[in-house]
């Protein structure tokens, strides 16, 4: 048994973190706020020239080829940072749905700008509140009608890949007369959000049918990966500030209360890292356990990072509730990957689903 | 990433599991089988003879010893093919192989090896452990059982106190006994350790009736026991190292159960909801045995981890008390859901419902997954202070002598 990253791939995640210490600093983050910014743009271009954005795109489409755990030490180091970058949405999301469910004229035209950042593209799936993967907007004859909303990243995005009625994918360019983008006010200040209203909109429909379970099991992977690196970059912070933090003549990190709280959040965090770990051999090796590994990847993810993003500002005090401190950037980052590609109970029932003999009998 | 054995440790696999195919079906229990404690432990003992036999025994210890002399990865193989079959395996085995044997290889002389290490090897003798007591749990080195050198030329010690949770002590030959030799000296450093034949004069134990109805567990009173000092493990005063040697034997073990949320899909799926469909649809049910799937799926990933650093002979330390409290925590949550999905009908079952008869059981032996082994709080502290770097307690009992000590 060797259960352990490939030295390649601790070195890829050394990189990551060294890059993003490097450019996207909490002061970086706070700038970009400040700002008004959609994103770190010249952090993309970096992210783009270390050959990150390509990692898992294939090498005849400009990328390295890589593999799933290859992405995943990159989505931990990038959660660690907090990064403002739309990774999730340009590569987990809409270029693994053109890989999976493109036509090679598809992969050929976009997959290459992807992967060298010249094009951003992002995946919209939500309609507001309801089902999480909604399918009402339409594509027909080349139209796309319909609302998508709330969708990351589209403000910069050039393309988009859209969820429609049939589970099928549109492939749409949002700079159009008949697309509408409208930004909506995002918990997540450094991940913007918006309605995207598609009125006969110039699409066209990807061949490949069937593929959003496997879609979203392999970004459930990697939002794991991510909520790990972001919780470690909790516990981090919430330990280094209370071995420092003095309380009635002692180190803060000497009660138990503050002890046994971390020790919970480490735990977890390990769990959690662990469930990616295997959820990312999985989608590269074994693909009939992949809908049991991601559920449980993403279940212990959503788990983590919300104990490690509450506890680290609760450690923190008073100090936690200032701009200036660093603990909100990831207490509001912690909501919305809680919630995107679907919250705690949608992936409940999807590990459920893939235990034999434990689905639903009455939906 | 690979969960593939390398090809010795595929050839090492083979090995082990041809022999085991020829030798232990003749040993193995049928489940649900009831029997007498004292067959239990012979049956135990004749694995043991059947493992020393073959080659199995001992297998980390070095070949001096009576051992294989192979890594930690080639006995977690060996524990995974034995495994699978469901052997008289328990304390009266473990606490000889994993806590008797690696302190008298350690801190042992010569001539005690070659009396204890073999015939522990073989079976032909076990052992029970006498560690802590009423006053004295995860702050063992609180005990106050006292051994005193005689002064009659024998050089023999003599022995007085209480010892509590000593499993199978009535039926096994030796124990493994930690006392306070010199109460003037701080409570860490006062300590002897001995190995004491059970049938001495002077030692009595006593079941204790547990909450599960069963009495595994013994209070063993030792009064005027003599001991004589060659039976004495490692020097005067040497206990404390003596005790941590045993300990992280211990630590290390007890990350490897049985998890079960399994079988409590079945459970929720064979108790009606009320509404003609099964707990298995409940919505709130759902969540919390998927969280429970997530949460054991990780232990069991993160074991392959820490298997993985063992087999680069790395030592996970502190790491490997992360999943015995998140395993622990998750065993007493799960079959508290269970038991709770199941309604009335679970807490007073008709009788032969004996899915629920188990649930009640898991329900109640979890507490003691949570306190053996080193106690919810005790890891927590452990994680903080060794994984995460966090200050240690503030102590009251350092450096003063044992005896000015308010209990």
């Amino acid at each position: 048994m060797n259960f352990d990253l490939s030295d390649e791939q601790k070195m890829l995640g050394e990189q990551a973190r060294s890059l993003l210490a490097d450019m996207s600093s909490f002061d970086r983050l706070r700038t970009l706020i400040d700002s008004g910014a959609e994103w770190d743009e010249p952090l993309w271009r970096a992210l783009a020239d270390m050959g990150f954005l390509g990692a898992a795109i294939p090498e005849e489409h400009g990328g390295l080829g890589l593999g799933a755990l290859d992405l995943g030490v990159i989505m931990e180091a990038l959660g660690g940072a907090n990064a403002a970058v739309p990774f999730m949405s340009s590569i987990i999301l809409a270029a693994e749905a053109i890989g999976l469910a493109g036509s090679e004229a598809q992969k050929a035209a976009w997959l290459p700008k992807l992967a060298s950042g010249h094009a951003v593209a992002t995946f919209a799936y939500a309609e507001g509140p309801g089902p999480v993967f909604g399918r009402s907007a339409t594509l027909t004859d080349g139209k796309l009608s319909g609302s998508k909303m709330p969708v990351a990243d589209a403000g910069i995005a050039d393309i988009a890949v859209v969820l429609v009625a049939d589970g099928g994918f549109a492939l749409v360019e949002l700079d159009q007369p008949s697309v509408t983008r409208t930004k909506l006010e995002s918990f997540d200040q450094l991940r913007p959000h918006y309605r995207l209203d598609f009125a006969d909109a110039v699409a066209e429909a990807m061949p490949g049918s069937g593929k959003l379970d496997r879609l979203i099991d392999q970004a459930a992977v990697q939002a794991a990966f991510e909520a790990a690196g972001a919780s470690d970059a909790c516990l981090t912070m919430a330990r280094d500030y209370a071995m420092e933090r003095r309380m009635f003549g002692r180190p803060l990190a000497g009660y138990q209360a503050i002890k046994h709280k971390l020790a919970d959040v480490a735990v977890a965090n390990e769990l959690a890292r662990s469930n990616a770990y295997y959820g990312g051999w999985a989608a590269e090796s074994s693909p009939g356990d992949l809908p049991a590994a991601a559920a449980a990847a993403r279940l212990s993810g959503i788990k983590c990072f919300e104990l490690a993003a509450r506890e680290n500002l609760q450690v923190h005090g008073g100090i936690g509730y200032t701009f200036e401190a660093n603990c909100h950037f990831y207490y509001r980052r912690e909501r919305m990957l809680a919630v995107h590609l679907g919250s705690r109970g949608f992936w409940a029932d999807r590990l459920l689903n893939a235990q034999p003999g434990s689905q639903v009998k009455a939906a | 990433m690979d969960f593939n054995d390398s090809p010795d440790e595929a050839a090492f696999r083979a090995e082990a599991r041809a022999w085991l195919a020829a030798h232990a079906p003749a040993h193995v229990l049928t489940p649900g089988d009831k029997m007498p404690d004292i067959e239990e432990a012979d049956r135990g003992r004749a694995w043991m003879r059947e493992l020393y036999a073959g080659g199995w025994s001992g297998l980390t210890f070095p070949k001096a010893l009576g051992g294989r002399g192979l890594s930690g990865a080639e006995a977690v193989i060996f524990a995974e093919e034995e495994g699978k079959y469901h052997l008289p395996k328990g304390p009266f085995t473990s606490i000889g192989t994993g806590m008797a044997l690696p302190v008298i290889a350690k801190h042992g002389t010569d001539e005690q090896k070659a009396r204890f290490i073999e015939a522990t090897l073989k079976g032909d003798l076990t052992w029970c452990q006498l560690f802590s007591e009423p006053a004295a749990g995860s702050d063992l080195a609180a005990l106050r059982t006292k051994a005193v050198r005689t002064e009659d030329g024998s050089d023999d010690w003599i022995v007085n106190g209480q010892k509590v949770w000593s499993s199978w002590a009535h039926l096994t030959d030796w124990g493994i006994l930690v006392v306070r030799s010199d109460p003037t000296l701080p409570k860490h450093k006062g300590l002897t350790f001995f190995v004491v034949d059970m049938k001495t004069p002077g030692i009595e134990t006593r079941p204790i009736r547990q909450i599960s109805g069963a009495s595994e567990f013994n209070e063993t009173f030792l009064t005027d026991v003599r001991i004589p000092d060659a039976n004495r493990i490692g020097a005067e005063g040497e206990g404390w190292a003596c005790c941590m040697t045993v300990l992280m034997g211990e630590r290390l073990g007890s990350g490897a159960h049985r998890s079960g949320v399994e079988p409590l899909l079945d459970f929720a799926a064979a108790t009606p909801d009320g509404h003609g469909g099964t707990m298995l649809d409940d919505r709130a049910i759902r969540q919390q045995l998927a969280e429970a799937l997530a949460e054991e799926q990780g232990e069991r990933f993160f074991q392959a981890r820490l298997r993985t650093m063992v087999s680069r002979g790395e030592n996970p330390g502190a790491l490997a008390g992360m999943v015995k409290l998140a395993y622990a925590g998750r065993y007493q949550k799960t079959n508290g859901l269970a038991l709770e999905m199941r309604g009335l009908a679970g807490i007073a079952p008709e009788a032969g419902d004996t899915a629920a008869g188990d649930v009640q059981y898991d329900y109640i032996y979890s507490t003691v997954m949570r306190i053996a082994g080193g106690a919810d709080e005790v890891l927590r502290n452990q994680i903080a202070e060794r994984v995460l770097g966090m200050p240690g307690e503030v102590r009251m009992d350092k450096n003063v002598p044992f005896e000015t000590l308010k209990g």
